[in-house]
């Protein structure tokens, strides 16, 4: 591979996954805090107020990063993809223009006035600047996703007089059927992971019995919208995803699922690397025909491997799209299972008292990152080797005058900034965990009901 | 609708420079006017509610630059390569120093954060102020239709230009003194006791300063691109706007004088606009020069397909209403002089 080309996809890769560790949970807990704006103006409980205001001073720190590494992303399309831009910059910069015109002033105004202008605001007021971050933050997000939907699957355009992608239809690039499935599953996995770091950061208050009535709180805000997050995520939208994929990227299917030959009744690799030298997948662990089934919905349908298609077109990198993939799907599936259950124990009014299952809750905070990231992942590595799929290689997108040396040079300055913010995020984030959401008094006030009652 | 793109894209760099302008300038000073730990969150509670929206003023500027003219960005963007990364990396410090300084009170973190802020303000402006300058000088373009510069040549005006030259640097001063004043003003507008004052007496000396360089900057841009005097010449009206930014100067200084803080400042901004027109205006139609005319970027070279351009204009109009609406209310309820408590507790959000 050209060397300014590897530099580029890793500058990229770096770039992005590390950026999006903090729009996965903005948008996830912007969800979070309509729902406690919400509960704080139906039952006019202070308490609720103050868990909010609690969650947005966590909110503006991830909101503050991903802003700062956010910016870098839509200048990277210039600075180290300027021929992807110049062919196809008549499309996709619809949509990322948009996301500037639309999402950003909305969101930038109105996180002001949120993380600031309580007093002010007053409650109705207050509520609505929660909900307008909300709407600016999912809006972002859809056009983002739609930008990347295009890219693998474009539709709404034609090709210019010198080779370049016009836009001809704008409702096909927005409607775009990739688009809405993508969304809804990326929008999903964000709220998961809103969701389980809302109810680690309960369980950890229940462990270590602090701020015990915000614990409570957060654990059943986190589990009650995290099981539905869960379940959304796998069915439809996940099951949707994957037969758009089997539809329109064969190859990638193939790859992801590590089927190295085409047969019918194909099995589903649980576990297993794939060893694509000698194009098998070795030590696997199947389920029988799995594959046919869920791709088709027939146990015997033919399912085109690897070997139907050219090497040429396979994805350039099999085996960490594979696991990628693999990961991905293990722990959306872990997350099913512990939010059916933790929601089971609080039916049964044990969750709080549960200590395994809050410790499961508390330790399981990272785990929705990695998934969030794997999927991603799985997404740009299954598209390769295109950039724009079926009509522009990745190895035909990058700058053609920008020499690796000094790709290099700027990818490890953003290593070397992003680590330093790394351990300023992580050191602020503790910190406000440590101050907490405040004066416990809504216990206070229950135990003080309770003993009228007990009178 | 090329042009009609080319006007919309100055019109938002122009609201970009406006904006952001001030909180840059504010921070270049910032270490300078402002001496205690109090009077350094006057500083920063003037700028704090509204610079993120100001420079979302970039971002938006930089996507509808990516849709309209999308050879123009991937052109520029990958032939300034390395100065827009150092931008984008003075843009995460300067940030970061915001949002993160108010979280602790200690010895150790907020002057750390209080320079970087200042530095990286001043660096940003300068570098602000060189791109332009490149852009106006003209880039080395070739057939490819693209180009790549390095920091540095020889700091001379010939074939192989560098990103810094003589000419490039004399305008990044320039900006630098510009956005002094812009920030200065703004300041002055928003604070009330000594840093009032001190930023009211370094926008009167430094006014002097911005003078004398925009009378050598305008004098030898005539020289350094030949474009600029051709515009002048076969519209004459255009003079028009250098006349804008020349009134701009003067009303800051009359206005200076008679201590109204909300007019200087504006007329500051009517200063920025007659400068950053006169020279879109010098420059047009081209939207990158090269130092070789015949392989210069023009509006009708660089522009998108029709379709597209068409629909863009809808949804332009409609989201710079909707913009335009919540500045108005931000900036509303954040009118008048900032306070900030005299002792620690204003720490934290």
């Amino acid at each position: 591979m050209n060397e300014a080309l590897t530099a580029d996809r890793l500058h990229f890769a770096f770039t992005i996954t590390f950026h999006y560790i903090f729009p996965q949970l903005t948008m996830g807990l912007a969800l979070l805090l309509v729902y406690l704006k919400t509960k704080a103006l139906r039952t006019g409980d202070e308490h609720y107020n103050r868990a909010a205001r609690f969650w947005a001073r966590i909110f503006g720190i991830n909101f503050a990063l991903g802003v700062v590494t956010g910016i870098p992303m839509e200048f990277q399309f210039g600075t180290n993809w300027a021929a992807f831009s110049k062919t196809a910059g008549g499309v996709i910069g619809q949509t990322l223009a948009m996301e500037g015109v639309f999402s950003f002033f909305l969101e930038s105004s109105f996180l002001g006035l949120f993380l600031f202008g309580e007093k002010k605001l007053g409650r109705v007021g207050h509520w609505w600047a929660a909900f307008l971050v909300w709407l600016g933050s999912w809006l972002s997000g859809f056009l983002i996703v739609a930008t990347d939907a295009w890219m693998q699957h474009p539709v709404g355009y034609r090709l210019g007089a010198n080779g370049e992608i016009e836009l001809a239809s704008f409702w096909g690039l927005i409607l775009n059927k990739w688009a809405l499935w993508q969304y809804a599953h990326t929008m999903l996995g964000a709220v998961q992971t809103g969701c389980f770091v809302m109810a680690a950061v309960g369980a950890f208050y229940l462990l270590t019995s602090r701020h015990e009535s915000y614990g409570r709180t957060f654990v059943k805000a986190g589990v009650l919208v995290g099981v539905v997050a869960a379940v959304l995520s796998l069915f439809p939208t996940g099951d949707s995803q994957g037969k758009l994929v089997t539809e329109n990227q064969p190859v990638t299917l193939a790859a992801m699922e590590g089927l190295f030959e085409t047969q019918q009744g194909a099995p589903l690799a649980v576990l297993g690397q794939p060893d694509v030298q000698n194009r098998r997948l070795d030590n696997p662990l199947v389920v029988p025909q799995m594959l046919s089934f869920l791709t088709y919905k027939n146990w015997s349908a033919n399912v085109r491997g690897l070997d139907s298609f050219p090497q040429s077109e396979w994805p350039d990198q099999i085996p960490l799209l594979y696991y990628s993939y693999h990961v991905m799907v293990g722990l959306g599936t872990i997350f099913i299972a512990v939010m059916v259950v933790a929601v089971f124990l609080y039916w049964r009014g044990k969750l709080f008292s549960s200590k395994w299952m809050l410790w499961i809750l508390m330790i399981s905070v990272p785990l929705p990152y990695i998934a969030n990231t794997a999927g991603w992942m799985t997404a740009e590595l299954g598209r390769q080797p295109w950039l724009i799929y079926g009509m522009m290689r990745t190895s035909q997108g990058f700058s053609p005058r920008v020499a690796s040396g000094n790709v290099w040079f700027t990818l490890i300055g953003f290593m070397g900034m992003y680590t330093v913010l790394a351990m300023l995020w992580l050191f602020l984030i503790y910190r406000e965990i440590e101050t907490g959401p405040g004066p416990d008094d809504h216990d206070s006030r229950q135990e003080a009901r309770i003993s009228i009652a007990a009178d | 609708m090329g042009t009609i793109w080319f006007c919309l894209v100055a019109i938002m760099i122009a609201m970009y420079v406006l904006l952001d302008g001030f909180d840059l300038g504010a921070g270049a000073i910032h270490l300078l006017i402002a001496k205690t730990d109090q009077e350094r969150r006057q500083i920063l509670a003037s700028v704090g509610p509204v610079w993120d929206g100001n420079e979302v003023w970039l971002l938006a500027a930089g996507g509808v630059l990516y849709f309209a003219f999308p050879a123009l960005y991937a052109s520029g963007f990958s032939g300034f390569y390395l100065p827009l990364m150092m931008v984008l990396w003075l843009l995460i410090l300067r940030g970061a120093s915001i949002e993160f300084r108010n979280h602790i009170k200690s010895a150790v973190w907020d002057p750390f954060w209080d320079f970087l802020f200042c530095a990286s303000s001043i660096l940003l402006a300068v570098f602000y102020g060189a791109a332009l300058a490149n852009v106006v000088r003209g880039v080395p373009l070739d057939a490819s239709g693209y180009f790549f510069e390095p920091l540095w040549t020889n700091f001379r005006l010939g074939e192989v230009t560098g990103i810094l030259d003589w000419y490039t640097i004399l305008v990044g001063v320039l900006a630098l003194l510009v956005l002094v004043l812009h920030g200065a003003l703004w300041v002055q507008l928003k604070t009330n006791g000594a840093v009032n004052e001190r930023a009211h007496k370094l926008a009167g000396h430094v006014w002097w300063g911005v003078v004398a360089l925009t009378a050598i900057v305008t004098a030898v841009t005539f020289e350094v691109q030949p474009q600029v005097k051709e515009n002048f010449i076969t519209w004459p009206f255009g003079v028009v706007l250098p006349l804008l930014a020349a009134a701009g100067l003067a009303g800051v200084a009359f206005e200076l004088r008679k201590r109204a803080e909300r007019k200087a400042f504006l007329a500051s901004c009517l200063y920025l606009v007659g400068m950053l027109t006169s020279v879109v205006f010098g420059v047009y139609p081209m939207v990158l020069p090269a130092r070789n005319p015949m392989f210069s970027l023009t509006v009708e070279g660089a522009k998108a397909g029709a379709y597209g351009l068409k629909v863009g204009l809808i949804w332009w109009i409609v989201g710079m209403i909707l913009a335009a609406g919540y500045f108005t209310y931000v900036y509303r309820s954040f009118a008048g002089k900032v306070e900030v408590e005299s002792d620690s507790n204003g720490h934290g959000h």
